[in-house]
C-alpha cells in the first residue's frame, strides 16, 4: 500500500465520519426524537380514520357491501401509514435506512403471506365445493 | 513477510480505524424493529389464516351473529388513547421529567387494562354462549389471532409496569430511555396490528 493511497483511506475515513456527525444531532442514542405536534396530528387523523369506518358500518350508510369494504380497507392502510410515520417516527434516514429496509421486506413477506394463501386457498375451494357441499352437509 | 504485515496492519489500524471514539449507534433499537418485523410475520400467518377459514361456520354462529360493534369501538378507542398517553410519556421523557413519565405511563397502563378487559369480557361472553375456540375453524381462528394480540397488550402492561418500576429507582438513565423508546415501538406496533384486527375482523366481518 502507497503513502498516496494511505492517505486517501484516511481521508475517506475522516469524510464518512463528518458525514455521520452531521446526523447524529438527530438521533443521538438511535431514539427518534418525539415531537408534540406529531403526536396530535397523528392521534387526531387515527380518530377520523378509525371513526369514519365504524360508523359507515354501524350505521348501515352505504347500499353496496363491496363499496363499503373497498372504503374501509382504504382507510385501514391510510391509518397504518399514519401510525408508521407519527408513532412509530420510520423514515428512510432512522438507524441509516436499515428500518425502512426491514420493513419494507415485511411488507412484502406480509402481502405474499396472505394474498397468496387467499388466492390459493379460495381457488382450491373453488375447485372441491360441489363434493365438499355435499359431505360437509351430512356430517354434524 | 507475515511479520512485516502485521507490523503494518496494526500501524494501519492504529491510523484510521481506531483514531477517535467510535460514534456507532446501539444496536438495540435496530434489533427491537427487527424483532417487530418477525411479529408482523406471525400476524400475518394469524391474519392468513383468519382469511382463509374465517367461512366456515360448521353450521355454527357467524360474525354478524356474534360481534358486537359498540364493544369494539370502545376497545379501538381504549388502544387510541394508550397510543397518545404513551406518545405523552416519551415527549415528558425527553424533558427528562421522571414523574410526568411515570404518570403517563400508568394513565398508559390502565387504558392497556381496560381492553384486555373488555376483550377478555367478549371471550368470556362468546364461549358462555357455546361459541368457543372448538366451536367452528372461524372461531379458532379468531381466538388465535385476537387471543395472541390481547397477550401481546397483556406483555406490554407487565413490561409497563416493570419500568415504572426501574423508572422510580434508577430515574431516567440512558438505559432506562433505552427501554421507554422499545416499548414506545412496540406499544404503537400493537395499536398497529389492531387496525388490522378490527377492519377485517370486526368490520368485514359483520359487512359480510
Amino acid at each position: 500500500m502507497s503513502a498516496a493511497d494511505l492517505h486517501k483511506a484516511s481521508a475517506n475515513a475522516e469524510f464518512v465520519h463528518g458525514h455521520d456527525e452531521a446526523h447524529d444531532d438527530h438521533h443521538d442514542d438511535g431514539i427518534p426524537h418525539a415531537a408534540f405536534k406529531d403526536y396530535l396530528i397523528g392521534f387526531l387523523l387515527s380518530v377520523l380514520l378509525t371513526a369514519v369506518p365504524f360508523w359507515l358500518v354501524m350505521a348501515d350508510v352505504l347500499p353496496s357491501k363491496h363499496a363499503t369494504t373497498a372504503i374501509i380497507v382504504v382507510f385501514a392502510i391510510a391509518q397504518m401509514l399514519v401510525h408508521i410515520v407519527y408513532f412509530l417516527h420510520l423514515d428512510s434516514r432512522s438507524q441509516g435506512g436499515w428500518n425502512m429496509l426491514a420493513a419494507i421486506f415485511t411488507v412484502v413477506l406480509v402481502v405474499i403471506t396472505i394474498a397468496g394463501s387467499l388466492w390459493v386457498m379460495f381457488h382450491m375451494n373453488d375447485n372441491m365445493m360441489p363434493a365438499m357441499v355435499h359431505e360437509m352437509g351430512t356430517s354434524p | 513477510m507475515s511479520a512485516s504485515n502485521a507490523v503494518m496492519a496494526a500501524e494501519g489500524a492504529d491510523r484510521w480505524l481506531v483514531r477517535e471514539d467510535l460514534h456507532a449507534q446501539p444496536g438495540t433499537m435496530l434489533g427491537f424493529w427487527l424483532y417487530l418485523m418477525s411479529d408482523c410475520l406471525i400476524f400475518a400467518c394469524l391474519f392468513a389464516m383468519y382469511g382463509v377459514v374465517g367461512h366456515n361456520y360448521a353450521a355454527g354462529p357467524s360474525p354478524k351473529d356474534l360481534f358486537e360493534l359498540p364493544l369494539v369501538a370502545v376497545n379501538t378507542a381504549m388502544l387510541l388513547f394508550s397510543s397518545i398517553t404513551y406518545g405523552f410519556a416519551m415527549i415528558e421523557m425527553q424533558r427528562r421529567r421522571v414523574n410526568a413519565t411515570i404518570g403517563w405511563l400508568a394513565v398508559t397502563g390502565l387504558f392497556g387494562l381496560a381492553f384486555v378487559g373488555i376483550e377478555l369480557y367478549e371471550f368470556q361472553h362468546l364461549i358462555h354462549e357455546g361459541a368457543g375456540p372448538q366451536r367452528s375453524a372461524f372461531l379458532s381462528a379468531f381466538f388465535a389471532l385476537v387471543g395472541t394480540h390481547g397477550l401481546h397488550v397483556s406483555f406490554g402492561i407487565v413490561w409497563l409496569v416493570t419500568l415504572v418500576f426501574q423508572l422510580k429507582r434508577w430515574g431516567l438513565t440512558d438505559a432506562t430511555r433505552r427501554r421507554l423508546a422499545c416499548l414506545s415501538m412496540f406499544w404503537h406496533f400493537l395499536d398497529l396490528i389492531w387496525i388490522g384486527v378490527f377492519t377485517y375482523v370486526y368490520l368485514m366481518g359483520v359487512l359480510r
